[in-house]
């Protein structure tokens, strides 16, 4: 470990990964730090992303890819179940991953790349001068050390301590942190390609339950409910275990996982001086569906580009990493972002009879695009008497 | 009488959620344990997050 590098990483998912490659393809020196002492374990995550989402970033392998999904469907309280197809039947629209080993080839790729990579190393604090971050002070496997950096960049997912300890407020209100729970189930029947999403209140109130296929009778069986939801007998585990008491009663459990995934806005700015922000730490996970992966490597990669730049300028202050966080802002994701926030207000505000109806409405409509939007389109198309209700969700798309 | 955070460690799935909610900064996850800052002013917010159910504040005369 050396006591200077152009670019320290804190975290090593795949914010983290795509951060320090992309800086050290582009011939920085970086370190990547990682408190836990394995790459990709324990996950905290369903493992689900969409195809386009993943392409942009990695061709998949069949090392790291659990199953391949064809469909998405919902299930609404009295179990109308909406199936989103696309066009062509049998076609990939997304994969389930093995995070384990996927985190690995990410990081893989980051030290071929020639980043240094640390595991059993967390930072304790910042290296603050002037205001602004200069490095890292961290403890490797006992031993404390200073790490300075012409940047940082802050991957440390839903914790997101290191951002707070510089000044940032990462806080997560209580209602907008998903409390989640997770088995990994196998010797249940289950159709192997299509992720299910359960709904309404007396089975995720205010989040979803979901099945996602990890091969042909194994599942990631999880729920994501509110904070504020969350109680002794009505926590996460508790609606999770009765659901599986009453659909997968034979299941067995390979491995059981807790999580929080953070459905707020993202942060309100996401570079500071010497700082950067990115992934699950910067709450740019997508508040509807909670999928983090595809947009913490976007925001990774993006974030280091722009730091390459700063570095070679010399200059990190905020005012010039800043183009990192108006670019995000501004780019298919930020968008998305702020769609879906809207979306989900909308959607953890209905009662069960409400969801019902609108599921029975587009039940029967072959879906032909793969989409929010479609989805949505169709609901307010074929809803009138609820134009009222639906006026927010055609707002969102605007 | 003092309120206090009392951690069950058998329960305790070590994932964080408490850290992210916490508004005094005082919780934080060292790998597989969870380690308590003197700042917690016992307000309870982490154990309603609490997935687990392994978070609970006492009150303690």
């Amino acid at each position: 470990m050396k006591s200077k590098y152009d670019m320290l990483v804190i975290g090593g998912g795949p914010a983290g990964a795509l951060a320090a490659k992309t800086a050290a393809e582009a011939g920085n020196t970086v370190c990547l730090i990682e408190k836990r002492p394995a790459i990709g374990t324990p996950i905290r995550c369903a493992e689900g992303i969409g195809k386009e989402c993943l392409l942009e970033f990695i061709q998949p392998d069949p090392r790291w890819i659990s199953a391949d999904i064809e469909r998405a469907r919902l299930i609404a309280p009295n179990g109308t179940s909406v199936s989103l197809e696309q066009e062509n039947p049998g076609n990939t629209v997304g994969y389930i991953l093995d995070r384990k080993i996927f985190d690995r080839e990410l990081v893989w790729q980051a030290a071929e790349a020639g980043a240094d990579i640390f595991v059993k190393t967390r930072a304790t604090a910042p290296i603050m001068e002037g205001g602004a971050v200069r490095g890292a002070k961290v403890m490797a496997t006992g031993s404390p050390a200073d790490i300075r950096a012409d940047v940082v960049l802050a991957a440390d997912g839903t914790e997101a301590q290191f951002a707070r300890w510089a000044g940032l407020d990462t806080t997560v209100p209580l209602r907008e942190m998903m409390s989640c729970a997770q088995y990994l189930l196998t010797d249940i029947d289950i159709d192997a390609a299509s992720t299910d999403f359960y709904l309404g209140n007396d089975v995720a109130p205010e989040g979803y339950l979901w099945v996602f296929p990890k091969g042909e009778r194994t599942a990631n069986v999880g729920i994501g409910i509110s904070g504020r939801k969350s109680r002794d007998g009505s926590r996460a585990k508790d609606y999770l275990d009765r659901f599986i008491g009453k659909n997968f009663p034979e299941g067995k459990t390979i491995e059981a996982i807790a999580g929080g995934v953070p459905v707020c806005q993202p942060l309100p700015c996401t570079v500071a001086d010497g700082l950067m922000v990115i992934g699950d730490a910067a709450r740019v996970v997508d508040p509807l569906t909670g999928g983090g992966i595809g947009n913490a490597m976007y925001t990774g990669k993006l974030a280091a580009q722009v730091a390459s730049e700063c570095i070679s300028a010399g200059d990190c202050s905020k005012a010039a990493l800043m183009p990192y966080d108006a670019e995000w802002r501004a780019s298919r994701m930020g968008k998305s972002l702020e769609r879906n926030y809207k979306v989900k207000e909308f959607f953890i505000a209905l009662d069960d009879k409400k969801l019902n109806v609108l599921a029975e409405s587009v039940a029967s409509v072959g879906l032909a695009e793969f989409s929010v939007s479609a989805l949505i389109r169709e609901l307010i198309k074929r809803n009138p008497k609820m134009l009222f209700e639906l006026k927010a969700l055609k707002d969102a798309l605007r | 009488m003092s309120t206090m955070l009392r951690i069950n460690r058998d329960k305790c799935g070590y994932c964080g959620t408490c850290v992210a909610v916490c508004p005094e900064d005082a919780l934080e996850l060292i790998d597989a344990y969870l380690s308590l800052e003197r700042d917690c002013i016992a307000c309870g917010i982490c154990a309603r997050a609490c997935p687990l159910g392994a978070l609970e504040v006492v009150h303690e005369e």
